[in-house]
């Protein structure tokens, strides 16, 4: 006799290749297609022209700031959240989630309503000379608040995990915080720290919304790659569009192959 | 003295670790903090080392006052190692060194000492995932005699082995402990392994000292009952406890002796507990496997018990 599961197995495992097929094969098939339909000639010109090169020098120099502000800020919040106990402990932690709950654009109108040019925050900055919203600073901002969670999100469970027997340890060897923490705590946390940093890289590089709105959008001057690719398809030149598309797509495959590489076994279980 | 504890308090919220806790460690002693688990001596014990604080009294260590200051001149081993994963055990060892930016080779030279010392030789390079529990016990004893501390101080060091290992190592420590003479203090709750290890023994139940002694101090001369219980498998003969094996049977009255029954004879190996039964009271005697055979033992013989020692606990069990 048949058991039940022999008749659902098959039915369920169609149903996910049938999703996925339609939600993100199909679609990034079609990108990879569509972006050599002809050749390779508009996909090099596509990605060599000037606002192209731009805008991924933008982006990189955009997710680098990003990135490193994040690694510190994560780390340092990992540990605070896992090894202090403090006033505020549960508050801080429901915040650091908050960047996956809000949407990036509400995070971007939030910045432009705070450091824009017509607030005072805004006004008393310009008047020194630093713009945030339409420049790389507020960019860099909106990048920062949407990564947020990612490397804290990371090294937390990691710091739970090895406990603080080894700093303790090294402290009664003689080891400073400082000599303790680069000694014996980071390198403990060096796979998870690798695996958050590389999602906060590939989230940085593919950030829509939030820079959207705080760039302005400005051909040249704040476009980013992800900015490019929608401005570049609606003003009828698709090979570009393609080009960049594919390029995104290209690096967040190889970041997540990075990051699993690097990844601790208990987080890609 | 090494290390003088004076007047310590300690509480954890409600709970009180260490009431006025006031103690003398030898120098150059073996002594075991020995008491049931919650009973203060993990605390006093992290105290000393400085990884706890106290809420009052103080710590001085070789005459200097050390009360909740880094701990820099003691070592310190954990219960489950605190090996560091991702160092070598030659690495683990060194650390100290390390820290204290020793010249290479002085280090080197130490570090080989050291492994000798632990029987690690062998095993410099390998990782502690890649060592038995006991050998990175070993590599955390040495990692902690590296920067040759005042004094050496052990938190349950064989309490996550298993109990042939353990034995082993209680041995070993004796040994090692005679070969580098540091002051050294050690968590534990087992009775056997105190009275066999240490110099003396300072008892410690619901954060107070209970009596401070050497092992044999403590089993003749126990401060109270809890004490004597603990040290040693008791019994209750008119409401007095006894050693089982200060219980003295024979077939005749004779003077002091009362009238028990034999309910119960289990050969244990060389010795032989005999289950008795005084005026509908249980009590149990533990005798040799010789005088057994002389008295003949069977279930239901009635027998004259008494007790072969001076009496110890004046104090009768209520």
């Amino acid at each position: 006799m048949a058991s039940p599961g022999v008749l659902v197995r098959p039915g369920l495992r169609l149903l996910v290749v049938v999703y996925l097929t339609l939600l993100l094969m199909a679609p990034v098939a079609l990108v990879f297609w569509r972006t050599f339909e002809h050749g390779l000639g508009p996909v090099i010109d596509g990605l060599t022209s000037p606002s192209t090169l731009h805008a991924i020098q933008l982006t990189a120099v955009v997710a680098f700031y990003a990135v490193i502000a994040n690694t510190i800020f994560g780390v340092a919040a990992a540990i605070l959240l896992v090894r202090r106990q403090f006033i505020g402990k549960r508050v801080l932690n429901a915040l650091i989630d908050l960047p996956i709950a809000v949407s990036p654009v509400i995070v971007g109108l939030a910045l432009v309503l705070v450091y824009g040019r017509l607030t005072g925050v805004g006004k008393a900055l310009a008047s020194i000379g630093i713009n945030i919203i339409f420049s790389v600073p507020g960019m860099v901002m909106a990048t920062i608040f949407v990564c947020i969670p990612l490397v804290v999100r990371a090294v937390a469970p990691v710091l739970e995990e090895i406990g603080d027997d080894q700093e303790q340890a090294a402290a009664t060897l003689g080891a400073g915080p400082v000599q303790t923490f680069l000694r014996i705590t980071l390198p403990s946390i060096r796979g998870a720290l690798a695996y958050g940093v590389v999602l906060a890289l590939a989230r940085s590089l593919g950030e829509y919304g939030a820079v959207a709105v705080v760039s302005g959008r400005l051909v040249g001057r704040t476009q980013t790659v992800t900015l490019l690719v929608q401005e570049r398809y609606l003003n009828f030149d698709p090979e570009t569009a393609y080009a960049c598309a594919l390029l995104l797509v290209v690096t967040a495959v190889l970041a997540l192959v990075i990051s699993r590489a690097l990844a601790p076994k208990e987080i890609t279980r | 003295m090494s290390i003088i504890v004076r007047d310590v308090s300690k509480n954890f919220g409600d709970f009180a670790a260490l009431t006025n806790v006031s103690v003398d460690i030898p120098t150059g002693g073996l002594t075991a903090l020995l008491g049931p688990s919650g009973g203060g001596k993990s605390t006093l014990l992290r105290v000393i080392a400085g990884l706890e604080k106290p809420d009052t009294g103080l710590v001085e260590i070789e005459g200097r006052e050390a009360t909740g200051l880094p701990v820099q001149d003691r070592g310190f081993v954990f219960q489950h190692y605190a090996a560091f994963k991702h160092l070598t055990v030659r690495r683990n060892v060194a650390f100290g060194l390390e820290i204290r930016k020793r010249p290479k080779a002085e280090i080197a030279r130490r570090v080989d000492e050291l492994l000798e010392l632990v029987h690690l030789e062998q095993f410099a390079h390998r990782y502690p995932s890649q060592l038995s529990g006991g050998q990175r016990q070993r590599m955390a004893l040495a990692r902690a005699l590296a920067v040759e501390p005042a004094v050496l101080l052990l938190d349950e060091p064989f309490g996550a082995l298993d109990a042939q290992v353990r034995k082993e190592l209680r041995v070993w420590l004796r040994r090692l402990h005679d070969q580098v003479h540091v002051t050294t203090v050690f968590v534990t709750h087992d009775q056997e392994e105190a009275m066999e290890v240490a110099d003396s023994i300072v008892v410690m139940a619901g954060g107070v000292v209970r009596q401070v002694g050497t092992p044999d101090q403590l089993y003749e001369e126990p401060a109270d009952d809890f004490v004597m219980s603990f040290l040693g498998p008791v019994t209750k003969l008119k409401g007095q406890l006894v050693r089982p094996h200060d219980l003295e049977l024979s077939v005749e009255p004779r003077p002091e002796t009362v009238k028990a029954t034999v309910t119960r004879v289990t050969l244990l190996g060389f010795e032989v507990r005999v289950d008795l039964e005084v005026d509908g009271e249980e009590l149990w005697a533990q005798v040799t496997r010789g005088s057994a055979e002389q008295l003949g033992l069977v279930e239901g013989q009635t027998l004259f018990v008494r007790r072969s020692a001076p009496v110890r606990s004046a104090a009768a069990v209520s």
